[in-house]
């Protein structure tokens, strides 16, 4: 047995772009070379990078062309700082524009970089809008988790404000992360430390069994890109109706859930006969039991 | 922080591509950013770094690298986050062998 | 002539004081099982002032609820103690000493108390009778360190005291061996009391007394590299380590240290040495706990049989399951044992190891000067073996290659060190001199802690290249070797580049290219396993990975 090797959860944010667009397809914009660098970290005595940890362009995926922005988690935890931000911000108004069959967003950050503090935190709510404003141009934003990091923080919420999400296993989406939560509620509510349980509670199998994410995949630069062309070209909906269909959607979830002290209280509650197996079922398996579910939801 | 500036002799021939970057910066790691430029022949390196007080370190680590890859014209640009010679050495031959890569 | 003598020496002390020690115990006790609420009580029943006593506590089971009872007795009752343990791991271990129980310790290994271990030795609370390698500690058990009493961890026990220890029997039996034989109280804590044990592996009628702890005994993951953190630097001296030593000897038994250099060998036997030809005849016969790292090894028929010193956390099922491998009781469970593994180990081809500091003779060191941490493993299985006289291949060649003066052909056993030239923090493993030799003045200790010795070594593997020192002949050639591969430190800046070359030229030197070693293909990609999960799907399933390692 050997084991797969075009991993994306291994692969830098340069080669899963590579991976995942058509062969010498990518064009970078404000790439290294052009040293658009973060004005703050010098004077905190930190390293910058040449593309403060976003690479940024337009390619195309199976001959449909689409934006990218790819977050660098080994820098800085993928944390979001001013420039960093104002590249996906401006990418995705360049999308509202030039309407893309879809702009990808793939995601590895811990969210905003604390050591920019008020910058950092503007330029989420500036990514927010101009996610929103793609999306009213008709352009679906497709988002992929699968790096070391997850997606959490204040690109936890946008990720949630895009048309679809995509993660591996690996993958993990809270707005807190688990050491905050540690802090703030104690060891006894959560332990951090115990990974099965973080992943139980925020990782990519819960948040698609509770319908966060929409598609779950194998950590394989292949899966991924078959799972992102699935959705490029395909917008949802982003009227009232859609808002008020989620809002009641998370209504319901509250009530049928309130209770549940662990995931897998959830998952038996969804009719899973075995949570305890859930987290060691491969993507296959997986999708195979979500499949089960759904069809005897309809 | 610490930033020191390098030139050396070139030998051999200009790179086949504009530019190359190998590396990430982290803790214990780095980014090399290869660009071909016009220095007259001359190659030329700069650092920024965490780590303060090697200066020696990386002339010599550059030094090596530099004849170790015949170049000309080139500028190498280093943000380091406190990476070991070794690291140094395997980014820089990564990024030297994709600039002088005439195929993509 | 006879003098009329004063009074009839008497030649059973011993046992008259076992005898009353058991039955002031006794007290506390229904049968062979003390009491648990009682059992500090009990313990300062059957221990008296100045006992030499063992507390077992090594790599990873700990008796750790009659550590911390230990350390709740009453000073008055109980003091002066000599404790001989291997591993001082826990704070109760150390406790002891801070308020006056214990005063005297002769140990092998503190790793995590390090630190407290100086200061206490510093304000005079430990006096440190000697820091052992483990087979000298045992050995000692058998000798004048025999313990009074020896706490002593299983899973189970029974009424009579039967004992199971489960995977990780480790140093129970030398310890048991040593107490039980020489009227020792052997005290046993076990996580549950059974009607009848899976296996015996200590007979009830060696134990004195059996405490049920209130939870299971503390055993911690040690031996668990995670894959996914093993760099590209790594894989290329494992690479390294393939062709210019495994393949080059012949190396068929070996013991592998515990770390992310040898972790990366072990992934590379699949991919790397697989691609060379080299199943089959390298890296058959192992000494090694069972390292999750070693699966996909195991599973592509490179390795054949592994004893193992204990077991490894989430790797019970596995090792259960491929009885052909490792050594497996009836009951379906491994046994383990530190004391023939490190002897397996001593007389095996080669020891492979890192280290922190390695001097110009290569004498290595893992001392720092802030803490005592002691050795572990590593001397004895890394130690020429001088008593052996069987020959094997590995053995022979590098016998030749040490070309000793005198007729009498002799092997010899291959010691390599495996480090990168800088470590944590930009620290250069390389020095002029350890830091070893501070830290026995600052603690007065008779011999600097070294390791491994420089005339043990034979091999020193780098990022830069492999030193094989067998083939130096003078203690200049060994310097600059040892400089030739030590790269940017300032130990290396200094070499002598022209006798680097010349060594070089006659193979005491040699570098990836002289090697065969492709640099371009040393990336994680060459890994069989790149993460703790990987290794899951290797062990189909089998492999149950504590859940801090686990990132699903």
């Amino acid at each position: 047995m050997r084991v797969a090797r075009h991993s994306f959860y291994e692969a830098t944010a340069r080669r899963r772009v590579d991976g995942l667009l058509d062969q010498n397809s990518f064009r970078e914009f404000c790439g290294p070379a052009a040293r658009i660098v973060s004005p703050h970290l010098p004077a905190l005595g930190m390293p910058v990078a040449f593309d403060d940890g976003v690479v940024v362009g337009e390619g195309t995926i199976d001959g449909r062309k689409v934006l990218i922005a790819a977050q660098e988690g080994g820098f800085m935890g993928g944390a979001v700082g001013e420039v960093h931000g104002a590249k996906i911000t401006g990418l995705l108004e360049r999308a509202a524009d030039v309407k893309p069959e879809a702009v990808v967003l793939l995601l590895d950050t811990g969210g905003v970089r604390l050591h920019e503090a008020n910058a950092g935190l503007v330029a989420m709510g500036e990514i927010q809008r101009a996610a929103l404003s793609a999306r009213h141009a008709g352009v679906p934003v497709i988002v992929a988790i699968g790096g070391k990091n997850g997606c959490y923080g204040g690109m936890s919420i946008v990720a949630r404000s895009c048309d679809w999400i995509i993660a591996s296993e690996e993958g993990r989406l809270s707005i807190s992360g688990p050491e905050v939560i540690e802090t703030v509620e104690g060891i006894e509510e959560f332990d951090a430390q115990d990974r099965a349980l973080v992943w139980r509670t925020m990782g990519a199998k819960h948040r698609r069994l509770i319908g966060e994410i929409d598609a779950l995949v194998a950590d394989d630069m292949g899966a991924f890109r078959s799972a992102i062309l699935n959705f490029v070209g395909r917008p949802r909906p982003l009227d009232l109706d859609a808002l008020e269909a989620e809002h009641a959607m998370l209504s319901r979830r509250l009530e049928r859930f309130w209770d549940c002290a662990d995931g897998r209280d959830v998952w038996a509650r969804l009719g899973i006969n075995d949570p305890a197996a859930v987290p060691a079922l491969d993507a296959d398996s997986f999708n195979g039991l979500v499949g089960a579910l759904e069809g005897g939801r309809s | 922080m610490e930033h020191l500036e390098f030139d050396y002799d070139g030998t051999g021939a200009k790179p086949a591509r504009a530019f190359a970057l190998a590396g990430v910066v982290g803790s214990g790691n780095l980014e090399v950013l290869i660009e071909a430029a016009d220095l007259g022949g001359r190659c030329a390196a700069v650092v920024d770094t965490s780590v303060r007080g090697y200066g020696e370190t990386w002339r010599q680590v550059l030094a090596d690298f530099f004849a170790r890859h015949a170049m000309s014209d080139v500028r190498v640009s280093i943000n380091d986050g406190g990476a070991t010679p070794a690291v140094v050495s395997l980014r820089l031959d990564q990024a030297a062998a994709e600039i002088k890569d005439a195929s993509a | 002539m006879l003098e009329k003598a004063d009074a009839p020496r008497r030649w059973d002390t011993l046992e008259r004081s076992y005898r009353a020690r058991i039955e002031r115990g006794a007290a506390f006790a229904d049968g062979k099982i003390v009491r648990r609420d009682e059992t500090e009580r009990f313990l300062e029943a059957v221990i008296e002032p100045g006992d030499r006593v063992c507390i077992e506590g090594n790599n990873q089971k700990h008796a750790d609820f009659l550590a911390a009872a230990l350390s709740k007795t009453s000073v008055e009752a109980i003091h002066d103690l000599h404790i001989v343990q291997s591993n001082i791991a826990l704070p109760p271990h150390l406790d002891v000493f801070e308020r006056g129980t214990a005063r005297r310790l002769d140990f092998c290994y503190a790793g995590p108390q390090g630190l407290r271990m100086a200061r206490l030795v510093a304000e005079g609370k430990i006096e440190v009778g000697a820091i052992h390698t483990y087979l000298e500690l045992y050995s000692r058990y058998f000798c004048d360190l025999t313990p009074h009493v020896s706490f002593v961890a299983a899973d189970a026990a029974d009424a009579d005291g039967n004992l199971y220890t489960g995977p990780n029997t480790e140093d129970t039996p030398a310890i048991v061996e040593a107490t039980a034989f020489k009227s020792g109280v052997l005290i046993a804590q076990v996580n549950r009391i059974v009607d009848k044990v899976p296996r015996v592996d200590v007979p009830g009628d060696w134990v004195s007394f059996v405490v049920e702890a209130p939870k299971p005994h503390y055993i911690e993951p040690i031996f668990t590299r995670d894959p996914a953190v093993i760099t590209e630097v790594q894989v290329l001296m494992a690479m390294m380590v393939i062709r210019g030593i495994y393949e080059k000897y012949g190396v068929t038994r070996l013991n592998h240290g515990i770390g992310f250099d040898t972790a990366a060998i072990e992934l590379i036997l699949p991919t790397y040495a697989e691609d060379l030809g080299l199943k089959g005849k390298i890296c058959r016969y192992m000494s090694v706990n069972p390292c999750p790292t070693l699966i996909p090894a195991i599973e592509s028929g490179f390795v054949e049989s592994i004893h193992c010193a204990g077991s490894e956390l989430g790797m019970e099922a596995y090792t259960a399951a491929r009885s052909d491998v490792f050594f497996i009781g009836r009951d379906g469970s491994m046994r383990s044992n530190r004391i023939f593994c490190q002897l397996a180990g001593h007389y095996s081809d080669l020891f492979i190891g890192s280290t922190l500091q390695i001097d110009l003779e290569g004498n290595s060191s893992t001392a720092t000067l802030s803490r005592i941490t002691g050795f572990g493993g590593a001397p004895n299985f890394g130690s020429e073996s001088r008593a052996r006289r069987h020959g094997s291949e590995a053995w022979l060649k590098a016998g030749r290659e040490q070309r000793l003066s005198g007729e009498m052909p002799r092997g010899r056993k291959l010691v390599v060190q495996i480090v990168e030239t800088f470590g944590d923090g930009m620290s250069p493993t390389f020095v002029e001199r350890l830091d070893a030799w501070e830290l026995q003045k600052t603690f007065d200790m008779p011999l600097p802690p070294v390791m491994v010795y420089g005339d043990d070594l034979t091999h020193l593997v780098t990022e830069e290249g492999i030193a094989n020192l067998l083939l130096c002949d003078t203690m200049e050639e060994r310097a600059q070797a040892i400089r030739g591969v030590a790269g940017y430190t300032p130990v290396g800046m200094k070499r002598d580049r022209e006798m680097v070359a010349r060594l070089r030229e006659k193979g005491a030197v040699q570098y990836a290219e002289d090697l065969g070693v492709d640099k371009r293909l040393a990336t994680r990609d060459l890994l069989a396993a790149r993460s703790i999960k990987d290794l899951v799907a290797w062990s189909g399933g089998l492999y149950d990975p504590p859940s801090r390692f686990r990132n699903w």
